[in-house]
């Protein structure tokens, strides 16, 4: 939850993008006992942030430090951490198991984030240009209310191997039922797929506030020169909106780095490791292997590779900024 | 379908100009001036479709997870493409809710084993009432202080918490978690609550940005009659800004209710197990062969139940803090 936050509920205005909006000034105190005053304005404020202050320094701060210290440790969880320097890493490199993870979170990312984003975008464009009904805007980010364990065994109860209604509908049209969390090559597109049913509604909706920024009237002026709704989305909407979609890729592409609930839920990383993800990785390391020094260098890892994308955020966000002007 | 919403930006991107002549506002159909109703093209009765079909898939889950929960368990499997309960029964719920006996539950393809929904359920609306509690004022304190005081090093701490956006949670949860082992806490109320209550980035980032669109004449107004920070934040700022508190207190009651891998770290013990650990573990326990598909989705049900009550009452206001924040 509060940690969320690339996959938070809505978008933090993407962070470091913009420039903090001036504060509105604040009274001069120049007058004649304005230090005293002022003391006594800064012992408020920390007053006021310090709750918040306690929050971060205790559950962010701190367990960063430690997490990067126990990347470099041999610990499992009962003895004291022995110090190996960077033998985790090293253990990394030749660790199939790491870079299968790596390979199939890929794949996952790929998978749920391609299709979610063009799906979204369908949706995004059709809502803006036939309706406005804050009902149909509700119905579509509905699953994203819903948690994603409820969400996993839904669709694993839909798209059990025998009587799931998914496999009884491809049997009616005479296909091969298929098996899809038992089987190797379907339990990751499963698993992406379930997750873009639950995400692609909400990511829609942050692509519609994109397109609402776009001004009407190019529309109405392309009307008039007879141009068709096709000719409209490739000329106009999505030049302008390339930028807006952009961050709405990227944040998305954060949240799903992390997918954990889902698998946990349905495969639990199987069959064999196929569905092996890296955050179920790092929680099998850490919970069920109790090695955790190493779980937490694979956690550094997930760590830096949604740093580099958030990297690509900020750059993006620039863009933005003088895109859309 | 014009919504004025309250929750609507207080300011418009700077150097936009496009933006603040459509008001800013994200549900507003101000965006396009008036225009009268196009014709029925082929191409806009195609594209309807398409809509409709989109909000069918989306809606099908839903039903599906009603109409196997009101079925009999024993004999689903007798007719698995029925689009209606297979032989109607509340008995799923019975289940769940631990008012069948076990010769009741096993009959109707339960496990008989004891189950504490109830008390699940409880768990999670104590967890996600105090979590969003503690972020909604520490979140309002900490986003006053930063947009309408000024102190050293106000921008600094300002960055830092930033950062804390970029942090991917499983990173600090590990740590966490041994934090609260030593301090004994595993298995606990406070172990779940604690690494959330305190401070979310969000919370203050989203409060902030509303906060420093207020002008400051009301402040100022408040000031020359003697109110201090306290008191023009308790009795102006925050009921002026009433309707994005509440945006953001169900947005993150909603976070709160469906988090699943803290929990599951630390609170996975009966007395104080939320519902999407306990679905989690029901799934589990039920038996590879033939699970208990009806009172799994009784269960489903009954965890998605109050979320989407809360989101049916208040929709509107959802929706649209969604539409806005994603630009912001």
């Amino acid at each position: 939850m509060s940690s969320m936050a690339p996959s938070g509920p809505a978008l933090p205005e993407s962070p470091a993008g913009e420039a903090p909006a001036p504060v509105p000034a604040a009274p001069v105190h120049d007058r004649p006992g304005a230090r005293g005053r002022r003391r006594r304005e800064n012992t408020v404020a920390l007053a006021f942030i310090a709750p918040s202050l306690l929050g971060f320094v205790v559950f962010y701060f701190w367990p960063t430090l430690r997490g990067l210290y126990y990347s470099l440790t041999d610990f499992d969880f009962f003895s004291t951490p022995a110090f190996v320097g960077l033998g985790n890493y090293q253990r990394l490199a030749g660790d199939p198991t790491f870079w299968n993870a790596m390979v199939v979170t890929l794949e996952y990312v790929a998978i749920n984030i391609g299709v979610q984003t063009v799906l979204a975008l369908a949706i995004a464009v059709l809502m803006h240009r036939l309706t406005q009904s804050t009902f149909v805007r509700s119905v579509v980010v509905m699953p994203y209310l819903v948690a994603n364990v409820v969400v996993a065994l839904v669709f694993f109860w839909m798209l059990d191997a025998q009587i799931g209604i998914v496999n009884q509908a491809l049997t009616g049209l005479g296909l091969d039922p298929v098996a899809f969390f038992g089987d190797e090559t379907w339990a990751i597109p499963t698993i992406a797929l379930v997750n873009v049913w639950r995400h692609m509604g909400y990511t829609a909706l942050l692509i519609f506030a994109g397109l609402q920024m776009i001004p009407g009237h190019l529309y109405e002026a392309a009307r008039t020169d007879g141009a068709s709704e096709w000719r409209m989305f490739w000329s106009i909407t999505l030049p302008l909106l390339r930028p807006v979609l952009a961050v709405v890729l990227v944040i998305t592409m954060i949240g799903s780095f992390q997918v954990f609930d889902t698998v946990a839920v349905t495969t639990a990383g199987g069959p064999a490791d196929a569905s092996r993800v890296l955050q179920y990785y790092i929680f099998d390391l850490a919970f069920q292997r109790l090695d955790y020094g190493y779980a937490s260098a694979v956690s550094v890892v997930l760590l830096l590779i949604l740093m580099a994308v958030a990297v690509v955020q900020l750059r993006l966000t620039r863009a933005n900024e003088s895109d859309l002007g | 379908m014009a919504v004025t919403t309250q929750t609507s930006p207080p300011a418009t991107s700077e150097g936009d100009p496009t933006t603040s002549a459509t008001g800013g506002g994200s549900g507003s159909g101000a965006v396009r001036p008036s225009r009268q109703r196009p014709r029925p093209t082929l191409g806009r009765v195609l594209a309807w479709a398409v809509l409709v079909g989109i909000i069918a898939i989306t809606l099908f889950p839903f039903y599906w997870m009603l109409r196997t929960a009101f079925s009999n368990g024993a004999v689903l499997g007798s007719d698995p493409s029925s689009l209606t309960p297979v032989d109607p029964t509340t008995g799923a719920f019975e289940r769940v809710f631990g008012l069948a006996t076990t010769e009741e539950a096993q009959a109707q393809g339960g496990s008989g084993a004891a189950i504490a929904f109830p008390r699940y359920l409880l768990n999670s609306v104590l967890v996600a009432t105090v979590i969003t509690a503690g972020q909604v004022v520490f979140g309002a304190m900490a986003a006053y202080a930063f947009a309408r005081m000024r102190w050293p090093g106000r921008d600094a701490v300002f960055f830092l918490f930033l950062t804390a956006l970029m942090v991917p949670p499983i990173f600090t949860q590990l740590p966490n978690f041994l934090l609260m082992r030593d301090l004994g806490l595993l298995n606990t109320y406070p172990a779940i609550i604690l690494p959330f209550f305190f401070m979310t980035p969000f919370a203050i980032f989203f409060l902030r940005q509303f906060f420093l669109g207020i002008s400051g004449e009301v402040e100022e107004a408040a000031r020359l009659d003697g109110a201090g920070h306290v008191k023009t934040f308790v009795r102006i700022i925050v009921p002026m800004s009433w309707g994005p508190i509440t945006t953001l207190a169900l947005l993150q009651y909603v976070l709160a209710w469906n988090e699943y891998f803290w929990p599951l770290l630390v609170g996975s013990a009966q007395d104080v197990r939320v519902l999407t650990v306990a679905l989690g573990v029901f799934r589990s326990q039920t038996p590879q062969g033939t699970p208990d598909w009806a009172g799994l989705m009784a269960a489903t049900l009954v965890a998605a139940l109050p979320v989407l009550v809360l989101f049916a009452v208040f929709s509107k206001k959802i929706v649209n803090s969604i539409g806005f924040s994603g630009i912001k």
